[in-house]
């Protein structure tokens, strides 16, 4: 994997290229054109409303769009058949912006879920799968079978990410993965998000708002503005730019309370 | 990239090396496991046992943690099994799973007979709550509505005429071709039946007091149950699910008499607009099979009619109209407002809501038969 991580830096494992997204008469994305690399997290900023969550959904084929191509995992996703499509889907973990978890299932069983459709093993081995999973998220073990709605906001969050990483996926997506946490859980997040990046290879694809997440969790920021790419870099390019939006949004005042 | 995995017995002097090769990752996760408990039949051997993964080519959670249940049971009692030849790439994902707690703990299902009492016994007392549930309703419904008597600048005529729209005249199409072709039905086989006897012009008598009486209203009150009692049970569940009757109460308003007043409202007074124009699609529509099946002209129908019935039938039917329709929307808001988290939750009341709102409209029907009855109606 090593290996693939020095190659990754030529490959892309998501390549978007001149995606256009209409609603009606508004377009929100305007001949776009992204590229993420292998094993690296990507922040994904913009003002809200800007098309944050359009780019997610239509990437991870939500949302239709009218032009342009989207390649995942060197797949395009438009020509790819249903099987090469299924390979594709069990290969990425999404975690959505209200966790997005079965209601009518335990944490348990939410888990398990994927498992149980793409591996046919054994409940032993789902059961030990689910308490790694658990408790790599930061969870009790205590928790496996309590209903969604018997959790706290933040442990939705962390079980939507421990589901999305049940099959052991290369890349995950995360929509607002701190909004509506608390700055420690936030910033506990931030540091699990890094840590499982490390430990299994993750590629990390995440919308976010959350300024401490961009400094102390991602490598590579892209901003989101009029329907395309703004700018993307290293967060010291961001400071550097003079675009107005990222002027006012890392030198704001909550930006520099962030810095310190 | 991808080679199958495997796990080698080498000896190496006195000690046993199991040497993990190839992709250790959840796509072979049957084919470890199957392995992995093989090797496990290894423990208490007397040979010292380690696990080599340097020839590991990929490993994910599943792999880890496998190799890290091997490791677990090779361990015998202070002697622990090594993991030898671990890359640094691999080394965090194996700490990880060390962390984790063996045994997970199984909830187990069992049944026994002091369980299925107390089943038996939460049902029960479940019967109770739900009638004290639904005089709590309607004792709330009736405060909330004289409060707004009192006060009719709260009351929400906007939401009442919206509600007005969905419960009554949406329901007019369909309401009225069912009782058309009930009344169709009932004329046909009244037809056929008195045929025998020559006592064809009798169904005349028997649809309209039938369909006036009974059938006109009671068909009615069980469709508007099924379409309009579910749809309420289904958006205050829904609401209920998604904070929103919290978010009301917070700011100060009763959601009774936001939410389930103008509901209700609309209910009770759609209901007797639709038994009207139902009976009278029922009547119409025996009428035409009397005609054309029956041979009985439209205007000797008419005038049997007539002699056959009196406003009396008329009121008969409509008076239970109103009471039917709330104890409908009464029913469909109580279901509304104890929906819980999930959406099974959400799917359970809404059937429940049809389910007790069908039950206690024939229960209603059956208290009415018997009133007037007593009365001479």
């Amino acid at each position: 994997m090593a290996q693939e991580t020095q190659n990754g830096i030529q490959d892309p494992i998501i390549r978007v290229r001149d995606i256009t997204v209409q609603f009606g008469a508004t377009r929100v994305l305007d001949g776009l054109d992204l590229d993420v690399k292998r094993g690296e997290i990507l922040g994904f900023v913009g003002p809200s409303g800007a098309g944050k969550s359009v780019l997610t959904r239509t990437i991870i084929g939500l949302v239709p769009k009218i032009a342009g191509s989207i390649e995942v995992f060197g797949v395009d996703l438009d020509s790819s058949n249903t099987s090469q499509r299924r390979n594709v889907e069990r290969r990425w973990g999404v975690l959505f912006q209200q966790g997005a978890l079965f209601s009518s299932l335990t944490v348990r069983q939410n888990i398990q879920f994927p498992m149980r459709e793409y591996l046919r093993v054994s409940q032993r081995l789902m059961d030990e799968i689910t308490m790694a999973k658990l408790t790599m998220v930061g969870l009790k073990p205590e928790v496996a079978d309590r209903f969604p709605s018997e959790l706290s906001g933040g442990m939705i969050k962390r079980v939507a990410l421990a589901r999305a990483l049940s099959l052991d996926p290369d890349l995950v997506f995360l929509d607002e993965p701190t909004s509506g946490l608390d700055p420690i859980g936030a910033g506990d997040f931030d540091e699990l998000v890094r840590t499982l990046q490390r430990t299994l290879g993750l590629t990390v694809f995440m919308v976010t708002h959350d300024l401490d997440s961009l400094y102390t969790a991602c490598d590579r920021i892209a901003v989101l503005g009029n329907g395309k790419i703004i700018a993307a870099g290293s967060i010291a390019d961001m400071q550097a730019s003079q675009h107005p939006w990222l002027r006012q949004y890392f030198h704001g005042k909550r930006a520099r309370a962030v810095m310190g | 990239m991808s080679s199958d995995p495997k796990l080698e017995r080498i000896a190496k002097g006195n000690a046993l090396a199991l040497c993990a090769t190839g992709t250790w990752t959840a796509s072979f996760a049957p084919v470890l496991e199957r392995m992995v408990a093989d090797a496990e039949k290894l423990a208490g051997s007397p040979q010292n046992i380690f696990i080599d993964v340097s020839e590991v080519a990929k490993l994910d959670t599943f792999g880890a943690w496998l190799i890290e249940r091997l490791r677990r049971s090779l361990t015998q009692g202070a002697v622990e099994a090594q993991i030898a030849g671990l890359s640094a790439n691999y080394s965090s994902l194996v700490d990880e799973v060390r962390r984790v707690r063996a045994n997970p703990v199984i909830d187990s299902g069992t049944i026994t007979i002091t369980g299925m009492l107390e089943q038996i016994g939460r049902t029960v007392a479940g019967v109770a709550g739900t009638v004290a549930g639904l005089v709590d309703m309607l004792g709330a419904v009736l405060a909330a509505g004289f409060r707004t008597l009192i006060h009719p600048r709260s009351f929400r005529l906007t939401s009442t005429v919206h509600h007005m729209e969905q419960v009554c005249w949406r329901a007019v199409p369909i309401v009225v071709l069912i009782t058309f072709l009930i009344g169709c039905i009932i004329a046909q086989q009244g037809i056929f039946h008195f045929r025998r006897f020559g006592a064809d012009i009798f169904v005349v008598d028997m649809l309209g007091v039938l369909v006036l009486r009974e059938i006109g209203v009671l068909l009615v009150a069980i469709m508007v149950a099924g379409r309009s009692g579910s749809a309420y049970t289904a958006e205050l569940g829904s609401m209920k699910m998604r904070e929103e009757i919290d978010a009301l109460r917070t700011m100060g308003f009763d959601p009774i008499e936001v939410l389930v007043l103008p509901r209700m409202l609309a209910l009770v007074l759609a209901l007797p607009i639709l038994a009207f124009l139902g009976a009278m699609a029922a009547l119409y529509g025996g009428g035409l099979v009397a005609w054309l099946y029956g041979g009985v002209d439209p205007e000797a129908f008419l005038l049997r009619l007539r002699d056959a019935i009196s406003i009396d039938h008329f009121i008969v039917g409509i008076v239970k109209a109103p009471v039917m329709a709330a104890v409908i929307g009464i029913v469909a808001c109580v279901e509304g407002l104890a929906v819980q988290g999930s959406a099974e939750s959400l799917g359970q009341h809404t059937t429940a809501s049809v389910v007790k709102g069908i039950f206690f409209v024939i229960v209603m029907d059956g208290v009415f038969a018997i009133f007037f009855a007593s009365i001479g109606m």
